[in-house]
């Protein structure tokens, strides 16, 4: 325990001030660089110094609205936004995470839910993380030899033959509106079962799926991030009454400070930098996540309690 | 610490009229409230007996059931496996003491009582749980239960003042659980229960946080909006000294 200790009424523990603080802002860094909520960095952290994992789950997404909104104002004043591709986005993603609420009352019927979602986790951040990094490696490599390779303007795939197009004006794009709107349902459902924003898998499917400029794409899942935060605290509050906004506010005001000095810093950095460091990132958590599923736990044991 | 010592003094007035009571015992507080800073607390319990003896005082948190699971490797993977679940376990148990429990009282002078974590009474909710299944979910549950401090034992944490009168600081963590508390007092002499008393104890949640989860119980609705709305603003707020950057 340090020495300035706050209970949490919701958690029902006391935990240190500047320890929360901290963790707030380095989470509210990546927020801004990258334009991932940081969630799935943020739950995991606040389990492991000893949140009960549905109370870390809820009040994530509880300072996550609070962080997006903070960083997408950021992105919007940068003229950053996509707002067309957002709110289609938006779209699907409300369908998704109504069909991954029910997916996860399933599981949890089943049991073992928790290992689904370390093993859907573990899976889903290591494709991703090798993928980014090997384009990003790829594209870093072709700077340094002084090849300028020109953006094709016209890759045509079977993505590209699909109905309802529209013109995308701030990514100066013209493609189908289905593109978005089924990529938020994905990423929708994940938000729901996973419990997170949904950024990490956001950010490379717009960059590599959507072909959106670098640089409208933190702004553009930022704000679609608020939305999906904001309906999932308000249904694990009325649902599991999990939001604890005490917890939730402190990781806030660390968050907040540290997405704005990670938008700013964000832009310094060159695109296939970006990418690099987010892949490290990504990769660096699924190796975590494999290796506590691997590797023999010094306490074969744990506890969990049934309210009477 | 003047309370107690007040306390005591008005306990030693009454105690020749009572002269019939082997054992008088009381703490200086009934209710402890866990607030906003709250780091662990402390509740002092004194009393006094009628003649030379041990204390033993034995702090029980409100009964819930809890689950056990062991982990098996399967493919690879270390996976929640089988899990036993065990019905009405105390969520806290303290046992406090004068001296260590076997010098107190015999093995099962103390089973028979209940006095100890060894002897505390936890059973599977399915009575058709193998016994051997049974011994090793409970050793676990107990293990990890120490570890997190909510099942101890303080042996020389009572105090006697002379042989007639004692205290003890009753420590509580601050993981602590909420709800209705019993501190069992029993007077033991040659190994015998000679006396007991029982007096209740309430640890609640007290002002801010009690008013936040309160709100979130009875208004799950609102609550959440607010916290939705709380926290957008907050964004907004800490968007604004970086206007013009």
């Amino acid at each position: 325990m340090g020495i300035l200790d706050i209970y949490l009424p919701i958690a029902g523990v006391s935990l240190d001030v500047m320890a929360l603080l901290v963790l707030g802002a380095a989470v509210g860094v990546l927020s801004g660089v990258f334009g991932v909520g940081g969630g799935f960095l943020l739950t995991p952290l606040l389990i492991f110094i000893g949140v009960p994992p549905a109370v870390a789950v809820a009040s994530s997404a509880n300072q996550l609205v609070g962080a997006s909104v903070s960083g997408a104002i950021a992105h919007w004043r940068r003229g950053n936004i996509d707002f067309l591709m957002g709110g289609l986005m938006l779209i699907g993603g409300f369908a998704g995470s109504v069909l991954g609420v029910w997916l996860f009352a399933i599981l949890r019927s089943i049991g073992q839910v928790e290992l689904f979602i370390s093993l859907a986790y573990a899976l889903l951040l290591s494709t991703l993380g090798v993928l980014m990094m090997i384009e990003s490696t790829r594209s870093l490599l072709r700077r340094r030899r002084g090849i300028v390779t020109r953006r094709k303007l016209h890759q045509h795939t079977w993505l590209h033959g699909l109905p309802f197009k529209l013109r995308f004006r701030r990514s100066k794009l013209y493609t189908s509106a289905l593109l978005p709107i089924i990529l938020g349902f994905l990423v929708g459902i994940l938000s729901a079962v996973l419990g997170v924003g949904g950024g990490f898998v956001m950010v490379p499917a717009m960059i590599y799926l959507l072909r959106m400029p670098t640089a409208i794409v933190p702004g553009t899942s930022l704000f679609q991030i608020i939305f999906v935060t904001a309906v999932v605290t308000l249904l694990q509050a009325v649902e599991n009454n999990t939001v604890d906004v005490v917890l939730a506010m402190v990781l806030l005001i660390g968050g907040v400070v540290g997405a704005q000095l990670g938008t700013r810093w964000g832009a310094r950095l060159r695109g296939e930098e970006l990418r690099a460091l987010l892949a490290l990132i990504v990769l660096a958590v699924a190796a975590k996540l494999v290796f506590d599923l691997t590797v023999r736990p010094d306490n074969l044991f744990s506890l969990g309690t049934l309210e009477l | 610490m003047r309370r107690w010592l007040l306390a005591l003094a008005l306990l030693m007035t009454a105690l020749p009229a009572r002269a019939d009571q082997p054992l008088l015992a009381d703490l200086t507080g009934h209710l402890i409230a866990i607030t906003t800073g709250f780091t662990g607390t402390s509740v002092v319990l004194f009393g006094a007996t009628d003649g030379p003896g041990d204390i033993v005082a034995i702090v029980r948190g409100p009964e819930r059931d809890s689950v056990v699971w062991q982990k098996r490797h399967l493919a690879g993977m270390w996976i929640n496996g089988p899990n036993v679940t065990f019905a009405s376990v105390p969520s806290y148990y303290a046992v406090f003491s004068n001296r260590n429990l076997d010098d107190i009282a015999p093995a099962n002078a103390q089973a028979l009582s209940q006095i100890g974590i060894a002897n505390l009474r936890i059973d599977p909710r399915d009575p058709r749980t193998k016994q051997d299944n049974t011994t090793t979910f409970r050793a676990a549950l107990i293990a990890e239960q120490k570890r997190v401090h909510l099942f101890a034992e303080y042996p020389g944490s009572v105090a006697f003042l002379g042989d007639r009168l004692f205290r003890a600081t009753l420590d509580f963590p601050a993981n602590v659980p909420t709800g209705n508390y019993l501190v069992e007092v029993l007077l033991i002499r040659n190994g015998r229960v000679v006396s007991g008393q029982t007096t209740p104890l309430v640890i609640a949640e007290g002002g801010l946080g009690a008013d936040v989860s309160e709100f979130a119980t009875n208004n799950a609705a609102l609550y959440g909006l607010t916290a939705v709305m709380g926290a957008a603003l907050l964004g907004w707020l800490a968007s604004l000294p970086f206007r013009h950057v």
